[in-house]
């Protein structure tokens, strides 16, 4: 559905992105994630076509973004960072300048904008003046508007930025039910956003692609080794030199203080190797109480941070 | 045609929801209301000298001497409030960041700067058309021709929608709308004033400083003179600045 080649953009000397690639299959969702000035948003001009790219090529819907930008737009829903919005206008009444200028049937257009007015959240304020509205009613107007004319194609620029935490539950369900039948490419800083609503990441740092795949697999193939969190009661050094002793064990270090006698650990050991039960009976063979022991997974946000600085110490 | 119908009506909505319209509209009226009263005045104060001296009244037209002073006055207060029509246009849009969504819509560049430029002008006609009392006053109590003064309302339209079309171009230059009115009204005093020079320069330049000067192909209209010449001239002038406006939308899709 959407395909990016080498894509590069220079704003004068200043590199956004450089040669970026990837593809989104139809009924995908997508996550760009990145920190901030990562070239995500510069990325997303070029695929609405409001920028164009200064080499490489990108396809969206199977239309080049840079020879037929005209059908590319017709194909697409586009949220802007920062839902920029007519603010003197009436929430009914910019749904419906928009819904006329994309075209919409003037017999379904009533119908069409309460249902997206439903879908985002914002039939009660539809006689607002948008100006009046909070950031994150503005948020969900703006995102009514990319939703207004049942694109194949949506492109969401940070689209919980400003929303309280019931409403991002709500556009994350949102945008999870539009997969299979819509086309999704969400950008975004937040992290667990991205393993909650994508099927694929693409992480982008600098203006370059430096991981892409499933977020599972993410976390997977970039963990060198188990963790393992443990509370135990008894003497902390001690109980540090005996648990580094176990076969297996890479490191231990001492996380939290918990109270007088009670030490939160964590233990690294080597791949593929469970040692909790070794880590208990040598802990009950010690005498001292063991308060929790949980695994730990690396989530995407290690993940993240690892790709970001590891990028950092190659170059 | 249908996007620039939605656009249209769109930016004339804008206009009329916030009070810009209004005000200006309104303080038009009023600056415009109280030249006319001195206009008046004035000629009839000359007719009055006119009725003891025969020598003066062949000058004596109302015409010549009441709505060319009038026309005169017009265009400078036309050249001082345009600014603050065309001064948001592309500016606001450029602050509040919409026109990123208003440029990935299925419309064409063209679309948006023509539905912006006719919007706007059409604010300006409604503002001109309500002045269309002061020559009732005169035709309900003197002999009006009206021929010319319509030409010299003709004129005023034309030097008005010059204006707006230079004023949108620089809108689409600056997401700052101060900026965008100071430096159209700056414009538009050079192009009024350019043919001030031209007795200062040799031929050939000399004539081509009095052929931009608006204020030159003003005056035949205002005078009640219909001169293709004028008209290709304001013509060619909208033209241009609707075309560097939409050459200044095409190149920030390069400059990012």
């Amino acid at each position: 559905m959407i395909e990016v080649k080498n894509l590069t953009k220079y704003y004068g000397p200043v590199m956004a992105v450089e040669d970026v690639s990837f593809s989104v299959k139809k009924g995908e969702i997508l996550g760009l994630l990145g920190p901030n000035a990562a070239g995500k948003t510069t990325t997303m001009r070029i695929l609405t076509c409001f920028l164009s790219p200064t080499r490489g090529e990108a396809r969206v819907a199977g239309f080049d973004v840079s020879k037929e930008p005209l059908e590319v737009r017709r194909r697409i829903g586009y949220l802007p960072e920062n839902a920029p919005l007519y603010l003197d206008m009436r929430v009914s009444g910019y749904l419906e300048f928009m819904a006329q200028i994309k075209r919409i049937e003037p017999a379904q257009k009533k119908k069409k904008i309460a249902e997206v007015m439903e879908d985002c959240g914002i039939a009660n304020v539809s006689s607002r003046i948008i100006g009046h509205l909070s950031k994150g009613y503005r948020q969900r107007v703006c995102l009514a508007q990319a939703l207004l004319n049942e694109p194949q194609i949506l492109i969401l620029d940070e689209p919980t930025i400003g929303l309280d935490p019931k409403q991002i539950i709500e556009i994350r369900e949102l945008i999870k039910d539009l997969a299979g039948k819509r086309t999704v490419i969400l950008s975004t800083h937040i992290l667990p956003e991205v393993s909650m609503t994508c099927q694929r990441v693409v992480i982008i740092n600098e203006g370059r692609v430096v991981a892409e795949d499933t977020p599972q697999n993410l976390a997977r193939t970039l963990e060198k080794s188990n963790q393992i969190l443990l509370e135990v009661e008894g003497p902390s050094s001690e109980v540090a030199r005996e648990l580094a002793r176990i076969p297996g064990v890479l490191r231990v270090s001492l996380k939290d203080s918990l109270s007088q006698n009670a030490d939160l650990y964590m233990v690294e050991s080597e791949k593929n190797r469970d040692i909790r039960r070794e880590l208990s009976s040598k802990v009950v063979q010690k005498n001292w109480g063991l308060l929790e022991i949980r695994p730990v997974s690396m989530d995407l946000e290690d993940v993240f941070v690892k790709l970001v600085t590891e990028e950092k110490t190659q170059r | 045609m249908r996007n620039l119908c939605s656009i249209l009506k769109k930016e004339i909505g804008s206009y009329f929801i916030s009070p810009i319209a209004y005000v200006v509209i309104g303080i038009f009226l009023i600056i415009c209301g109280y030249f006319f009263y001195g206009a008046i005045s004035f000629f009839s104060l000359l007719s009055l000298q006119a009725s003891y001296d025969a020598s003066m009244q062949a000058a004596v037209n109302i015409t010549e001497g009441l709505f060319l002073p009038l026309f005169s006055n017009m265009s400078l207060i036309i050249l001082l409030i345009v600014p603050l029509l065309t001064m948001r246009l592309f500016s606001e849009e450029k602050r509040l960041g919409t026109i990123e969504v208003l440029l990935t819509l299925p419309v064409r560049d063209g679309e948006v700067i023509l539905g912006k430029f006719l919007a706007c002008a059409g604010v300006f006609s409604l503002m001109l058309a309500l002045t269309f009392f002061y020559p009732l006053i005169v035709a309900l109590w003197g002999e009006l021709e009206t021929a010319a003064v319509l030409t010299g309302y003709l004129g005023l339209f034309l030097m008005g929608i010059a204006f707006i079309s230079l004023g949108l171009f620089f809108s689409s230059l600056t997401e700052n709308q101060i900026v965008a009115a100071v430096a159209s009204f700056g414009a538009f005093i050079l192009f009024l004033t350019i043919g001030w020079s031209s007795r200062f320069a040799g031929p050939p330049f000399n004539k081509v400083l009095i052929h931009l000067s608006i204020l030159n192909h003003f005056r035949n209209f205002a005078k009640g003179v219909i001169d293709t010449s004028d008209l290709v001239y304001y013509l060619n002038f909208i033209f241009l600045c609707l075309f560097l406006t939409s050459r200044v939308l095409e190149s920030r899709r390069w400059r990012g």
